[in-house]
């Protein structure tokens, strides 16, 4: 008995904390579900709570969720998949050339900096208001972090695994596949993580200010016809998307940290 | 989010510098002559690539006309107005998350998840709370560098030396004192840096809102020269405004001393 005391103090440690995360959260919604309710706030200003939670059948039956789901994940999946191209051919490239790094690699930063995602009536005029209008926003604010890390991924790699790599007389491409490359993965997988979350944020956001394409539409459209609760559940909807994509984007890069 | 990655420092070497410029100097000459050919090819549709000369010619216009300052002076009131706002209640927010174990368990976790969501769609509740003005966009921008700034206070304030803490402490430092004699003089460079992620995504926030549903400010002027079918000027707008972009962010970092603080 004596022993089993300090586990559960240290269990309830544990979970006390999540927990009042929690109830502050569920006591939040019931605050305001009692104030709309009793007119406090105005309904049409922001629905209940409950209406919200009723709302999420509608998305699935009447607005296509799922499937706007599955447009937008593709978007952002082909936008991943050309700054894992482009970025990490692009890191390599001004690693294998440092007069171009040195020239170029601070305006690739400045290009991380600057808010690209203002183009995207540009964009517009260029592909049409169509999905390559989303796919390009989200692919040139998403490969400066890609190839920045890709560099320091490269230079990073410890001298003494180089070294081995000369010992056994390695070419350049082998120097290259079998020692610089597995050691700069993790920094490189970072950099693509950190490129998915912006080519996320882009693609809903250019989704629903040019209202074309999946989730960032959806709550646009909504919106559009004032349907409060409706338009509030596909934000949480979103929202729900974006932390689990993050998430699993951060458990994947947590398994590829052996390779460090 | 673009401070997140860091950029290799280049090698200062006596030779290798005027090679680098020359280097710079032919890619952008390069970059405008290819353009040029472009814009003369007729391969694009007009006025997809204006000449170089029609781009400079808006610029001049843009600058030289007094409406475009109105918009200019709209959009930064907007935009300082929501880093007061978001970054004050960041700073207070990361401090209290920062100071306290507990709260930093319970409440940070959501703010780190919900920190990167696309604060864009939010806008349609922004616009149903505080109108179609310029109440929307500053909360918009509000909304979009709280995140930051909490986060990045709250990470700055657990990397305070305990030193520092006990030195107040055993001076018998009250709150008010331990915040602006320990806490916030040692955060400096978190805070600066939250400050400057805060700025360019309050920036993003007010200027994405303002190409919504706004009929002032820069975001209009640039959604005006698309509806218009104005390119030039669109041109002009985008080129002004990533000027004036990046500059503001390392003017913030320069004020702050960002680059003099040793860490």
């Amino acid at each position: 008995m004596n022993a089993t005391a300090p586990a559960r103090r240290f269990a309830l440690a544990e979970i006390a904390p999540a927990a009042t995360g929690l109830g502050c959260a569920v006591l939040f919604f019931c605050i305001m579900e009692a104030l709309i309710r009793t007119g406090a706030i105005s309904q049409f200003v922001v629905p209940p709570p409950s209406q919200v939670l009723g709302a999420f059948g509608r998305l699935f039956s009447e607005e296509h969720i799922v499937r706007r789901f599955f447009l937008t994940i593709g978007e952002c999946l082909t936008t991943g998949v050309m700054i894992a191209v482009f970025g990490v051919a692009g890191g390599v490239l001004l690693h294998r050339y440092k007069l171009l790094q040195q020239a170029v690699e601070t305006w690739v930063a400045a290009l991380a900096a600057a808010p690209v995602v203002l183009a995207y009536p540009l964009f517009m005029v260029i592909f049409g208001r169509n999905a390559w209008t989303i796919i390009m926003m989200g692919f040139v604010a998403a490969l400066p972090p890609v190839i920045l890390k890709t560099i320091e991924g490269l230079s990073g790699t410890r001298k003494v695994l180089v070294n081995v790599g000369r010992s056994f007389n390695l070419s350049a491409s082998q120097q290259f596949w079998k020692i610089m490359l597995p050691a700069s993965l993790p920094a490189i997988f970072t950099g693509i993580r950190l490129g998915l979350i912006f080519a996320l944020i882009n693609v809903v956001g250019v989704e629903f200010l040019i209202n074309y394409g999946g989730l960032g539409q959806l709550i646009n459209d909504l919106a559009e016809r004032y349907d409060l609760p409706g338009t509030y559940a596909a934000i949480c909807f979103v929202i729900l998307v974006s932390v689990v994509f993050f998430m699993t984007l951060e458990k994947i890069e947590r398994w590829l940290r052996p390779f460090k | 989010m673009a401070a997140a990655v860091q950029v290799t420092k280049a090698p200062a070497r006596g030779g290798g510098v005027s090679a680098v410029a020359w280097l710079r100097a032919g890619l952008i000459v390069g970059t405008l002559v290819i353009w040029e050919l472009l814009s003369r090819s007729g391969w694009l549709y007009r006025d997809v690539v204006p000449s170089l000369f029609a781009i400079a010619k808006a610029i001049v216009a843009l600058l030289s006309g007094g409406d475009y300052y109105f918009h200019l002076g709209v959009t930064l009131g907007e935009i300082a107005l929501a880093l007061v706002i978001g970054g004050g209640g960041g700073v207070v927010v990361g401090l209290m998350l920062g100071a306290n174990r507990f709260l930093s368990r319970a409440f940070e976790s959501y703010l780190y998840y919900l920190g990167p969501t696309p604060k864009i769609i939010l806008f349609p509740v922004m616009i149903m709370w505080f109108g179609v003005g310029s109440g929307s966009k500053v909360a918009l921008g509000a909304l979009s560098c709280f995140f930051p700034v909490a986060l990045s206070v709250a990470a700055g304030m657990r990397q305070i030396d305990r030193v520092l803490i006990r030195v107040g402490r055993s001076f018998r430092a009250d709150t008010r004192q331990m915040i602006t004699k320990i806490y916030l003089p040692a955060m400096r460079h978190p805070i600066i840096n939250g400050v400057r992620l805060g700025l360019g995504i309050a920036l993003i926030g007010t200027l994405l809102a303002e190409t919504k549903l706004s009929n002032k400010g820069i975001g209009f002027l640039i959604i005006n020269a698309y509806s218009t079918f104005d390119m030039p000027r669109m041109y002009a707008n985008l080129i002004v405004l990533f000027v004036l972009a990046i500059g503001a962010n390392a003017l913030v970092g320069r004020l702050g001393g960002l680059n003099t603080i040793r860490r």
